[in-house]
This record gives structure tokens, C-alpha cells and sequence, in this order.
């Protein structure tokens, strides 16, 4: 792939020499992939954990007439390092709070924010603004200088860091290679489309090489297209130079592209956490359940829909809803339980995916009223280790 | 030239144009060095903003306000003694520069602090993720930002200096406003007031397309074809 070799490329030439020199372990180019070879699925849990929330919470004091808001209530999160950690919830959960807690665009009125060992809370204004560096940020709406170039937007932060031009040329150049605009680099943002522009907003986070990346809807206005080669992109960037990653999106196709953990938020809390292949497969709560059936191909079949019954009298099927993920997704479950049990199974609709790098079946069956009630059907689907659900009857 | 106007007539409208752009161009110069920064101050000290400093600011916005509502021909008189102090002589065209640039600097402030807020308040926050300081902020993202909208307010704040310098024959400052009054009106000439005109038709035509020449040149955006 082009975009691997470009990146390949600017890692053979590292642009910030100091960094080469004496890199912490984690930043060591690979390392965070070698530690979870082709399966972000498995990030590596304990370890040094870059980014820990303790307790954080964020009240908005009482404006007006109104109640104080309690945007973040109590959020204790630990994201290691080398992780691409999606936060999930609806407008107005606090999504945007917590990310900016990060970087100390928002201070905490209660707990601490440990970026690397540091308490960003807890920083003077100066030292806050030497930690910022080492946190890239990007956003919906890209927030690109429209004065500046493509080139001049990514040497801006290199500018505020008070290197030389030379510097700053080279390491430009590399980022924008990185992204693939190196051709654009003399185009000012009114000219780049929008992925574009997320591009050189991805390549001017970059530039400080910071080893946490910070994503606020960053794919929001984009179509669904973009959306995945800029989600490429940043899974390309964590996996090659082992940044960090928290993204913030209420979608959870972008959750389910790319992200190895996953929070869902809610009223300022974080209500269900976990791997997002599990939150997927037995999500706990009604929003994760909400989330994740707002995906394509989620639903019930209409046709099927119609025709579903909650009583059982007189039904012929019982219809299941099957989640397998993981090596259960690749057994030939349907085929062999049918044979070995003699019983006929009916497809009746699904879906067949990847969430990370796992595969992730879900499928809905017709199954024969008596083999569902009587039988040994529901122990061999649990022993495979499949997620079943009646939905109805037909 | 014709016979309706002398060279002398001519002489004198050469002269008092000079006087004119000398006056003008010194308070504009004046105007901007201390409008620019006032304005930016008022459109980054509110609350919750990047110089927050809410009492300075509201107290400003006051000053800056009774400046501007003070009509130009008494502001001129009243700061006589201002004058004085600064030109060292109440009289003349280097005195009346005192008045204009004085009521040139509320203007370009109100100008600056406007197209300031105009920069969309993501851009300081993406500065502030990178970790700016409030300076570079101003200097590497405010102002080239709002530079069209500057561009175009010096323009502006130009023009109404160009207006505002007929006045000052009041005090003796000359110009072409002083000139048209002097002979145009009270020596009943009507070709000269004719003439001043036309001058001042011609100057505040070349300034505001030289600004809005520059202005379209430093606005990125909008897409070149
Ligand atoms: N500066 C502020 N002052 C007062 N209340 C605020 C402020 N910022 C956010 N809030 C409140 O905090 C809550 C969380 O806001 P936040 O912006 O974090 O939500 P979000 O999850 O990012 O929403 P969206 O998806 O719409 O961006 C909201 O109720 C919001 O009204
Ligand atoms: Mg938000």
C-alpha cells in the first residue's frame, strides 16, 4: 500500500533526531504493533497506562435561572498506551468535556487527568502549554487557519515550538507525505475537500510528535467514504508510530472500524466499558444495545418483522438471534448443528462483519418450534460460544 | 488651464490637497498603531476569553464609546488644550492631526475588536491544544485571520478621516474642506467648492479600491480562479 510506504519511509527518516535519540520504549515505531501483532482486538490491558482519569468530574456552575450541570460525573478511565480508545454517547453526554479534560482545555472540578505520568490538571499554565505539545488534537470542523497553506497549517505548531525554518520545512514535508498531500501542500483550505482538510489536521497533530492523539468528531461532516480512509489513516498512524488514540463520535460504525476499547457515556458517566468486540457481542445496557443496533444490517428483517409473533401457540419456527464473534464467527456452526442435531435451520437474515481485525456474525434463524423448546439446541449454541436471543415466532 | 480658475486657485488646491493626505495619512498611521492593539484587547479580555480582564474591558468599551459619540467639531475644540500640549501649538495643520488621530483610534478600535471576533473560536482553540501562548495566538492566528476584515476597516476608518479633516479649519488646520469653505463659501467662488469635491470624490474613490484591492488580495477565503 502506498500509505504504508510512505510511512514506512518517514519512520527510516526520523524527523525529530532528540526523539530518535532517546525514545521512550513505547514509541519505538512497531513496538505497539508488535505487542498486538494484526489484532487490535487485543490491546494489551495493564502495562503503563498513558492516559488514566482518577474521579474526574466536570460541573458547570448554575448560569441564569438554570441548575449547575454536571457534564462529567465521576469518570475513571485507564487507556494504555498504544491504544485506540472510542468514547460512545449521545449530544449532550459530555463526550466533548471529557476529551478536552485531556489536553487541560477544560479543568476538572474534581479528580486528576494523568497524561505519561503527568497530572495535566494539576499543571501552571507554562508547563500545561510544554504537555499540550506532546497532545495532538483534532476536530469536526477541522479548524484550519484559512490564511495558511496546507504547508504552513502543519508547520504552525512547529512555529509555536520555536524551531528553524529548515526544521520545520523537513518534518512538514514528511507529515504531509504521511497523509498523502504531499501534492497539496501549496493549496489553501478553501481548495482541499473535507477529507482533505482532516488530513492536514491529522498531519499538524502530528508535528509535535505527540504520543496522544485526541479525535472530537473528527469524521462528523464527512461522508461515509472519507470517513473510513481518514479512520484508515488514524489506525495506520497508531499501529506505525504508536500514538495513543481517544476518539469521541456518536456513531458506532466509527467505534467498530477502528477502536480496540470502547466506552459508552451517559448523563456524564461511563456506564459500560469493555473490548468492542464484547461490548458488541453482550452489550449491558440499553444505550450500547441502542448504539450498536443503529448499524446497517443490525435490525430485524422488515419482511421477517412483519411476520413475527411474541406468542409461541401454534408457531412452527422459533426465530433466534445469533451473535458469535471471534473463532466462533469462523465455525460452520449452522451447518453442523443442523446435521448432528437432524433439525432444519432457516436463514432468515444478518449479517457477516469484522469488528477490528475479529470476525462477527449475526444472524437470524428459523429454528423448529419443538427443537428450540425441548432438545439439546440452546446448550450446543452456548458451548460454541454463541449469543442467543428469541426474538419471536413465526 | 481655463479662465474660470487661476493658477493661483490652482496653487492653493495643490496645497491644501497635500495638506489633506498629510494630515490624513499621519492620523490614520496614529489610529491604527493604537487602535490595533485597544481593539484586540476589547475583543480577547471578556469573560472566559484569552486576556480576560472583565472591569479593564468594560471600562474601555465605555471610553471608547463617549469618544465616538462625541461629535468630531467639539471633540476638536474640546481637547484644545490636549493639543496644545502634545503639538505644542493649538493651530495649524501638525495640531490637527491631535483631534483626528485621537477620533481615528476609537473608530479602528470598534473595527478590529469586530473582525477579531469574527475569527471562528475553534482556531484559538486548536491553538491552545497546541500549545500557544496568548501572543502567538494574537500573532500567528487572530491577525492574519481578520486581516481582510483590518484591511478593510483602516479603509474605512481612512475615509471617515478624510470627511472628518474638513473640519479642522476650524482650528486652523487647512485641507481642502477649510479650503472650499473659506473660498468656496465665504468668497462665493462655487468652482473652487466644485473643484474640492471633485478632489475629495477622487481620493476616497482611490483609497477605498486600493483597500479593497488589498483586502481581496490578503482574503484566502474565498478560492482564486
Ligand atoms: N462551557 C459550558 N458551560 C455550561 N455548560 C456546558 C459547557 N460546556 C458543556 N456544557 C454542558 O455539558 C454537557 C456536556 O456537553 P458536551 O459538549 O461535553 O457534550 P457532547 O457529548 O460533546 O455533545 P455533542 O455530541 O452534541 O457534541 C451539556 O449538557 C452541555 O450543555
Ligand atoms: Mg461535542
Amino acid at each position: 500500500m502506498m500509505l504504508h510506504d510512505t510511512i514506512a519511509a518517514a519512520l527510516d527518516a526520523p524527523l525529530f533526531p532528540e526523539a530518535a535519540a532517546a525514545p521512550p520504549p513505547a514509541l519505538q515505531p512497531g513496538a505497539a504493533a508488535a505487542e498486538r501483532p494484526g489484532t487490535p482486538g487485543a490491546p494489551s490491558g495493564g502495562g503503563g497506562a498513558s492516559i488514566v482519569l482518577r474521579d474526574v468530574s466536570r460541573v458547570f456552575p448554575a448560569r441564569g435561572g438554570d441548575a449547575p450541570v454536571a457534564a462529567l460525573d465521576s469518570i475513571s478511565i485507564a487507556i494504555p498506551q498504544g491504544e485506540i480508545y472510542g468514547v460512545i454517547g449521545r449530544s449532550g453526554a459530555g463526550k466533548s468535556t471529557l476529551i478536552r479534560t485531556i489536553n487541560g482545555l477544560e479543568r476538572p472540578t474534581g479528580g486528576d487527568v494523568v497524561v505519561d505520568g503527568v497530572a495535566i490538571n494539576r499543571l501552571g499554565d507554562a508547563a500545561l502549554r510544554d504537555q499540550r505539545r506532546r497532545i495532538g488534537m483534532i476536530f469536526q470542523h477541522f479548524n484550519l487557519l484559512s490564511s495558511r497553506s496546507a504547508f504552513d497549517n502543519v508547520a504552525l505548531p512547529l512555529e509555536l515550538a520555536g524551531l528553524s525554518r529548515k526544521a520545520i520545512g523537513e518534518k512538514v514535508l514528511g507529515l504531509l507525505d504521511l497523509v498523502g498531500l504531499a501534492d497539496k501542500k501549496d493549496r489553501y483550505p478553501i481548495e482541499l475537500s473535507g477529507g482533505q482538510k482532516q488530513r492536514v489536521g491529522i498531519a499538524r497533530a502530528l508535528a509535535t510528535d505527540p504520543r496522544v492523539l485526541l479525535s472530537d468528531e473528527a469524521t462528523s461532516a464527512l461522508d461515509p467514504e472519507t470517513t473510513r480512509s481518514i479512520l484508515r489513516l488514524l489506525a495506520e498512524v497508531n499501529a506505525r508510530l504508536g500514538v495513543t488514540i481517544v476518539l469521541i463520535t456518536h456513531e458506532m460504525t466509527v467505534i467498530k472500524e477502528i477502536c480496540h476499547r470502547v466506552g459508552v457515556i451517559e448523563a456524564g458517566r461511563i456506564i459500560e466499558e469493555g473490548l468492542v468486540c464484547e461490548v458488541f457481542a453482550h452489550p449491558r445496557t440499553t444505550t450500547a444495545r441502542a448504539f450498536i443496533g443503529s448499524l446497517p444490517g443490525r435490525e430485524v428483517p422488515p419482511a421477517l418483522a412483519g411476520r413475527l409473533r411474541a406468542d409461541p401457540a401454534g408457531a412452527a419456527q422459533t426465530v433466534l438471534r445469533l451473535t458469535l464473534t471471534g473463532a466462533a464467527a469462523g465455525q460452520p456452526l449452522v451447518t453442523r448443528l443442523a446435521r448432528e442435531l437432524g433439525i432444519d435451520i432457516c436463514l432468515l437474515g444478518g449479517q457477516i462483519d469484522s469488528i477490528g481485525a475479529l470476525p462477527f456474525a449475526l444472524l437470524y434463524v428459523g429454528v423448529p418450534a419443538g427443537a428450540w423448546a425441548g432438545g439439546p439446541l440452546r446448550a450446543r449454541l452456548e458451548a460454541a460460544g454463541a449469543t442467543t436471543e428469541v426474538i419471536g415466532h413465526v | 488651464m481655463s479662465d474660470w480658475i487661476s493658477p493661483a486657485i490652482l496653487n492653493l488646491i495643490v496645497g491644501s490637497t497635500l495638506e489633506t493626505l498629510y494630515m490624513v495619512a499621519v492620523a490614520a498611521l496614529i489610529g491604527t498603531l493604537a487602535g490595533l492593539p485597544l481593539g484586540i484587547f476589547l475583543a480577547t479580555s471578556g469573560k472566559g476569553e484569552l486576556f480576560e480582564a472583565v472591569a479593564v474591558n468594560r471600562v474601555l468599551g465605555v471610553v471608547v464609546n463617549a469618544t465616538r459619540s462625541t461629535p468630531f467639531i467639539i471633540l476638536v475644540v474640546a481637547i484644545i488644550p490636549l493639543t496644545r500640549l502634545i503639538a505644542g501649538t493649538s493651530i495649524g495643520t501638525t495640531a490637527a492631526i491631535v483631534p483626528l488621530a485621537l477620533a481615528a483610534t476609537p473608530f479602528i478600535a470598534r473595527i478590529v475588536e469586530a473582525a477579531i471576533r469574527e475569527v471562528d473560536q475553534g482556531l484559538v482553540e486548536a491553538s491552545l491544544a497546541m500549545g500557544a501562548t496568548p501572543l502567538q495566538i494574537v500573532r500567528k492566528v487572530l491577525i492574519p485571520e481578520a486581516l481582510p476584515g483590518l484591511v478593510l476597516g483602516v479603509t474605512l476608518a481612512i475615509v471617515s478621516l478624510l470627511s472628518n479633516s474638513a473640519m479642522v479649519g476650524a482650528v486652523g488646520g487647512g485641507g481642502l474642506g477649510d479650503l472650499g469653505i473659506r473660498y468656496g463659501y465665504q468668497r462665493f467662488m462655487p468652482e473652487v467648492m466644485l473643484l474640492v469635491v471633485v478632489v475629495l470624490i477622487i481620493l476616497v474613490q482611490a483609497v477605498q479600491s486600493l483597500g479593497e484591492t488589498l483586502a481581496r488580495r490578503v482574503n484566502r477565503r474565498v478560492r482564486r480562479l
